[in-house]
């Protein structure tokens, strides 16, 4: 849930989402689920070239499979928190 | 088999050696992480998980093309690279990391 968390902290910041399929957007954070599904506001395509015919919509939702990345805004990010946090997390329970 | 030893709290350990154990010795440094569709990432490791997600820091993407000339048929390798300040990545394209000799 590490990342789900991180995710939640990170709502209302403006982020770019690359997905597998090539397509960069943009847009505000507005919520994220525990599969890592995204919610933006304010989408705007950032290359008109890679894009299919999505002009700014008001918001989309975004499956989490299909993403590849996500990126941020380095002042938003407290690294040493993700670290310790990431130490905690081990590898824990994993499901049998 | 019920041991003692099952973790029921948050205790970090520093014994046993599993694979994503070896990653987290890398938290905090440099690491390149291989990742499908012919990309490389060069960046800090801040944090990961059990599916590899990551959060990567000053990090380089380099994405290499092969083009084949249509008359020589020789594979062209072309590079491209880009900078982000600040990146989190999605484990399902990840193939592997590695550390980066880093001379402290």
């Amino acid at each position: 849930m590490l990342f789900y968390s991180f995710f939640k902290s990170l709502v209302g910041k403006d982020v770019v989402i690359e997905l597998k399929n090539d397509l960069s957007i943009t847009g505000t954070l507005h919520s994220v689920d525990q599969y890592l599904n995204v919610k933006l506001t304010e989408v705007q395509v950032l290359d008109p070239e890679k894009y299919p015919h999505i002009q700014s919509v008001t918001s989309a939702f975004v499956r989490g499979s299909v993403i590849r990345y996500i990126q941020l805004p380095p002042d938003d990010v407290d690294t040493q928190l993700l670290q310790e946090a990431t130490r905690k997390e081990v590898t824990q329970p994993r499901k049998e | 088999m019920a041991d003692e030893n099952e973790q029921a709290t948050t205790t970090t350990t520093t014994s046993v050696e599993e694979p994503l154990d070896l990653v987290r010795l890398s938290l905090d440094e440099k690491v390149c992480v291989k990742m499908r569709n012919e990309r490389e990432l060069r960046g800090r490791l801040h944090a990961f998980d059990q599916h590899l997600n990551m959060v990567l820091g000053e990090v380089e993407e380099t994405i290499t093309t092969i083009e084949i000339d249509e008359e020589t048929f020789e594979q062209i390798y072309r590079p491209t690279k880009r900078q982000i300040p600040m990146l989190f990545v999605r484990g399902d394209g990840v193939i592997l990391i590695s550390p980066l000799a880093k001379q402290s």
